[in-house]
């Protein structure tokens, strides 16, 4: 499976380098050297304090900090609705949106464990991160 | 603030349409400028300051540009600041100090558009890659209502907030609209209606989102010297506030707006205190809008939105803090999909003693607008204008 026909990711020279990691199964952050924020979504300068970020690895691990079943997205593809969009709350901290994947919508809750996964799209050097639930087995 | 001067607006007017397939967008916006200067009692040529924003039907051109060239503006003073639905609410405050400032004396601000000509339907959104943020939300098909309803789901969460207690304020801008001959729906609904509609984004419901309507309205804002030669009864901006809220790098909280900063600058800057408000026009693109803003003015403590509008609270005239006494855009008009303008409006018909005669606030004297405009949850834009009776 694909990311589209589901709209796909701008890659700008900024992002670039997050798109590709995500293409090798790899989520990056950014981290700031001089005030040492975690931030995303990737940005060149640390928006707290300007400073050059750098990149690290995130462990792709963290929890359902809120979260939508949206039940109509125009030209979204049928047999991918309901979607359920989230916040992710990463171990390292930040939030992201992203989907939560691979989970009935009544079985997702707020605080559920979820793991990072990639789907690939058409351009190989770009995969789209979501999450899925971390299994209590 | 050492800002004495008093500013008023002096016109204001409300599109009567619901649904414009055979006009243009720019039409619109001459027809509710003609509207408020009649209104005012002010000629053409006496404007010297213009405000709009979007334009969404010409995002490719110059907003402001286009629209005062269109409408044979000669201004000294333009502003189109852009927070979404909540632009104009910050273009009365920008006006009233450039006013204050001896820049222009008569402002004009227009709103119009026309969604529901072009058959956009509840819970769609664009899918074009605008912003370097989009890259990372749309593609998740996030949306406006997906925002606002991941912000209904951790308020539920952190507060024990339900759906009931959502329903209630499209409730209660149903049987206000039921006295609005021009209301888009007047039919009151019940908490039950809300609750059996269909899921958009779970767990809001069809009726927990705002009309989508074809429209427009506009305001006058006019200096001291002005209102002096006008018979017209006008209304005093007593003060303004303005905060922007977004995603913080990762640090998003989706159970607090931006209004908690624009509502203390703008009770700060009128001098004024919430138990002092008799009337407020909140901006209401989805019921938790509503409920998050009742919160973050003031109105009630963090958390307790939800038992403050159970029962009759937000219903005219007799409620503890009446609300939307039009409809409001769940139940009236969200022209262009942008609720601000009429925010602004029905504060000022509440404040003539000019709302319908239902839910006519008895003596209103004080009135707060606000705008919550973009997307609670990522990036938004949030005004509050405190305006009261000429004679108070
Ligand atoms: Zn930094």
């Amino acid at each position: 499976m694909t990311w589209e026909p589901r709209p796909v990711p701008d890659v700008t020279p900024e992002t670039r380098r997050f798109w590709r990691a995500a293409a090798e199964g790899r989520l990056l952050l950014n981290d700031c050297p001089d005030c040492g924020l975690t931030y995303f979504h990737p940005r060149a300068l640390c928006p707290d304090c300007f400073a050059e970020a750098e990149w690290i690895e995130s462990d792709g691990t963290g929890e359902i900090y809120t979260y939508s079943v949206v039940h109509q997205i125009s030209g979204w593809p049928e047999e991918h609705v309901p979607v359920i969009v989230a916040y992710v709350e990463l171990d390292e901290g930040p939030r992201l949106l992203t989907n939560v994947v691979g989970a009935e919508p009544a079985d997702v809750g707020i605080g559920d464990r979820v793991r990072v996964t990639f789907v690939e799209t058409e351009n190989p050097d770009v995969a789209v991160p979501v999450f899925e639930p971390v299994s209590s087995a | 603030m050492a800002r004495t001067e008093p500013v008023y607006v002096a016109g204001a007017y409300e599109h009567p349409t619901r649904e414009a397939p055979d006009t243009s967008t720019m039409q619109l916006h001459a027809e509710v400028a003609a509207g408020a200067l009649r209104d005012a009692g002010l000629p053409k040529d006496a404007v010297d300051g213009y405000c709009t924003a979007g334009v969404p039907e010409y995002s490719y051109a110059k907003t402001p540009l286009v629209m005062a060239d269109y409408l044979g503006l000669d201004v000294a003073f333009a502003d189109s600041t852009e927070f979404g639905g909540s632009s104009y609410l910050a273009h009365v405050g920008h006006a009233a100090n450039a006013i204050r400032n001896g820049v222009c004396d008569v402002v004009l601000v227009t709103l119009a558009g026309r969604p529901r000509s072009r058959s956009q339907d509840t819970g769609t959104g664009v899918r074009e890659m605008i912003t370097v943020q989009d890259s990372f939300e749309r593609i998740y098909g996030e949306m406006g209502v997906t925002n606002y309803a991941m912000a209904a789901r951790r308020h539920m969460h952190e507060y024990g907030t339900t759906s009931e207690q959502l329903a209630a304020i499209r409730e209660a801008a149903s049987y206000h609209a039921q006295y609005n001959e021009h209301a888009l729906y007047r039919d009151p609904v019940t908490v039950e209606d809300v609750l059996e509609s269909r899921p958009i984004a779970d767990p809001l419901h069809l009726l927990d989102c705002c009309v989508i309507s074809d429209g427009g309205g506009a305001v006058v804002v006019v200096s001291e010297d002005v209102r002096e030669e006008l018979d017209r009864e006008c209304v005093s901006v007593l003060g303004y506030g303005e905060a922007i809220g977004g995603t913080r790098a990762g640090r998003v909280d989706v159970t607090e707006s931006a209004a908690r900063l624009s509502g203390e600058r703008a009770f700060a800057d009128a001098g004024v205190s919430r138990d002092e408000i008799d009337y407020v026009s909140l901006y209401d693109s989805f019921t938790i809008t509503v409920l998050m803003a009742l919160e973050d003015l003031g109105f009630c403590e963090k958390g307790e939105g939800g038992s403050f509008v159970e029962g009759d609270t937000l219903k005219a005239p007799d409620g503890e803090l009446p609300f939307n006494t039009d409809g409001g855009g769940l139940s009236s008009n969200h022209p262009g999909n942008r609720g601000g303008m009429t925010k602004i409006i029905e504060a000022v018909r509440q404040l003539r003693g000019e709302a319908n005669d239902e839910v006519q606030v008895e003596d209103a004297t004080l009135a707060l607008a606000h705008g919550t405009g973009g997307r609670i949850s990522t990036r938004h834009g949030c005004g509050t204008l405190i305006l009261g009776r000429e004679d108070r």
